[in-house]
């Protein structure tokens, strides 16, 4: 009846270079972003509290706002699908892509498109499908999954970048200087834009007013993807939306800086139709996947707050869970606090296998004050802990309570229970044959027990008379 | 069959809301810098910016003859309607310059002018749209991207940039060279995209 939380499982056997790496480079990321927002602006928060109110007000009505989008999109010559399941969108991409002939793409950093698998699918169904973002790519070669929403090989070094390099053919010898890594991923890939038949996008955000996509990078592999690429495909989430192109101000000067300590991303690029005529570079086809996924039943759910969220990674990078356990212990593309939240309620009927996560948190709080969309996540932990609990989904790690409860709520048992409890100082827990107690004992040290000194010294303090 | 189901959870979700969040009123001023914004000349505003984020601002053809020719960036694409403003200089000063741009060609060009439709002082941003650039490629695939800037395009903000942001199908803000720091956090310039990004104003 015993047993651990995977999450837990994973955190202990996590290798000591996979943690440096990951510690470094979140630490790092929470540092720069304090940095640049602290710097840039007197009150940052007011700027953070106006976008999660802009969001919050476009989800209360995301009916209106995503006919609004459709309408705008179709006027100007875009092709607009909905797919209710992981298993439509795929489809759905896929029939696009029969449509064109396309058996080679390329494919620019896509939460969304992670979230449904999308690659494996296009490549088991015989479709070339490149990631072109730097990192993408590694982990691609790799066979890797992602272990942050913006730096998604954090967890790798240079060393084990270099070795995948030589190992598939990207370059001839070894060379783990990033510089060299870099201008070789350069070549590799210039030559496969140029070939590819397709370029398959996500949105960082869509305008309703306009239609227009909002996609930043700042490798520029979106752009070069899709200025050879005849077609261009871009998986939405619904919740995507905000309701103006006036609102972008807000976004964009949140979402560089919570990123990546950046005032804008490199590239940022609006997109709302097939190129111009005068233009002989882009895509001549666009279609737009609007991707629900479990979505709308998130926003039906008292955790709707979390479609606020614009994936920008702050709250991984300053989570003391994640920092120790790395992404790939949430065990599902978005990792840390907002993996924590997003896994369970996403992937609905699958809730009790994510159920453990919300409890991978000290209820800290620091997720909420980085997010650049106010996102109460500790109180979504909560709430989604409270669900665990009501639809009484085992929990192996949790230590059984009652006797604790049956003690707090006897002062007389409570007494005797302090009195003995110097008793167990002499007790070899450490060698006890009970496994959640040496898991538990594993990443702690417990202080002696003083046997109830502190109600006795309570006892003689009296309140102070004035 | 999925638009409708969507449609229906959506409305359901939303109709059981006893509140619902009215739009926010705000002034775009919220989402200005003001250090970024120091200066009063936008010009030397939209320059620092840039220069913070490692891109460069020249003033004259000749600062530009000397900087390709110093780094060694001596073959390149020019927006045929800047050739004569620019590409002939550069041509008289012996670098070559093609009006056309062939794709299969991408890794001959060294350097790419096109011109930029505005910028955005506040951020050091270059503002490319379909109508103003000739060739997207020409902006992305050379080592030396020169975008022509008219000074009089200079949007002082973010927020001033977007309400004019216009009808272009494709607009892209560039902000400094394409840069990287997937690999242990260390910056790398010259990804996919220029590893130079210049402002050309004249």
């Amino acid at each position: 009846m015993f047993g651990t939380q995977l999450i837990d499982d994973y955190a202990r056997q996590i290798a000591d270079e996979k943690q440096a790496s990951v510690l470094n480079g979140s630490a790092a990321g929470t540092e720069k972003r304090y940095q640049v927002l602290h710097q840039d602006y007197a009150q940052p928060d007011e700027l953070r509290h106006l976008a999660g109110s802009i969001k919050d007000h476009t989800l209360h009505h995301l009916g209106d706002y995503l006919t609004q989008a459709e309408n705008s999109l179709t006027q100007r010559g875009v092709h607009v699908h909905f797919a209710e399941t992981d298993e439509d969108a795929r489809q759905t991409i896929l029939t696009i892509l029969r449509q064109h002939q396309v058996s080679r793409l390329t494919k620019s950093k896509s939460m969304a498109a992670e979230e449904i698998h999308l690659n494996p699918f296009l490549i088991e169904n015989g479709v070339e499908c490149l990631e072109s973002d730097l990192g993408e790519f590694i982990i691609q070669l790799d066979d890797d999954i992602p272990s942050h929403i913006v730096k998604p090989i954090i967890h790798k070094n240079r060393r084990g970048i270099a070795n995948s390099f030589l190992r598939e053919g990207v370059a001839e010898d070894y060379n783990d200087d990033p510089q060299t890594i870099t201008r070789r991923a350069r070549i590799f890939l210039r030559k496969k834009y140029m070939d590819a038949q397709a370029c398959i996008t996500g949105a960082n955000v869509l305008c309703a007013d306009s239609g227009r996509l909002d996609i930043v990078t700042n490798e520029g592999n979106s752009r070069f993807g899709m200025a050879p690429a005849p077609l261009h495909i871009a998986l939405v989430g619904i919740e995507k939306l905000i309701p103006s192109e006036a609102d972008l101000a807000v976004f964009l000067n949140l979402l560089g800086r919570s990123a990546t300590g950046q005032q804008l991303t490199v590239y940022t690029e609006f997109i709302n139709g097939p190129r111009s005529a005068n233009q002989p570079d882009g895509p001549e086809h666009m279609h737009v996947v609007f991707l629900d996924n479990g979505r709308s039943s998130v926003l039906a759910s008292n955790c709707r707050e979390i479609l606020r969220c614009i994936r920008c990674g702050a709250c991984q990078n300053v989570c003391p869970i994640y920092r120790q356990a790395s992404g790939h212990a949430y065990r599902s593309p978005y990792g840390g606090p907002i993996g924590a939240v997003l896994s369970p309620l996403l992937f609905g009927d699958r809730f009790p296998e994510f159920a453990d996560l919300p409890k991978a948190s000290t209820l800290c709080g620091a997720c909420h004050e980085v997010c650049p969309v106010n996102i109460p996540i500790p109180d979504l932990l909560l709430r989604l802990r409270d669900k665990a609990k009501r639809e009484a989904v085992p929990s192996p790690a949790a230590i059984p309570m009652a006797p604790f409860a049956l003690l707090a709520t006897s002062p007389n048992l409570w007494r005797s229970a302090m009195s003995m409890s110097k008793a167990m100082n002499h007790l070899p827990l450490d060698v006890a044959p009970i496994k959640p107690l040496q898991d538990w004992l594993g990443q702690r040290t417990l202080p002696p027990s003083k046997g109830g000194d502190f109600r006795k010294w309570m006892k003689t303090r009296r309140k102070p008379q004035h | 069959m999925s638009r409708a189901a969507i449609f229906r959870k959506i409305s359901a979700a939303t109709a059981a809301l006893k509140i619902k969040a009215p739009r926010p009123e705000y002034d775009a001023s919220i989402t200005h810098s003001t250090p970024k914004l120091a200066g009063s000349n936008l010009l030397e505003i939209f320059s620092r910016n840039l220069a913070e984020v490692n891109g460069r601002t020249l003033l004259s053809v000749a600062e530009l003859v000397e900087f390709l020719t110093k780094s060694g960036q001596l073959r390149g694409y020019c927006d045929p309607l800047l050739y004569e403003r620019i590409g002939a200089p550069l041509a008289a000063a012996g670098l070559t310059v093609e009006t056309t741009y062939e794709p299969a060609r991408y890794d001959d060009y060294q350097f790419g002018i096109t011109r930029a439709s505005g910028a955005i002082a506040e951020s050091g941003t270059l503002i490319l749209d379909d109508e103003h650039t000739s060739r997207r490629l020409a902006a992305l695939s050379p080592w030396v991207h020169v975008a022509l800037l008219d000074r009089a395009a200079i949007h002082r903000t973010i927020s001033d940039a977007l309400a004019a942001l216009g009808n272009s199908p494709n607009i892209i803000w560039v902000t400094g060279p394409s840069k990287t720091a997937d690999v242990e956090g260390i910056l790398i310039e010259g990804v996919h995209g220029p590893g130079e990004q210049i402002a050309l104003v004249l």
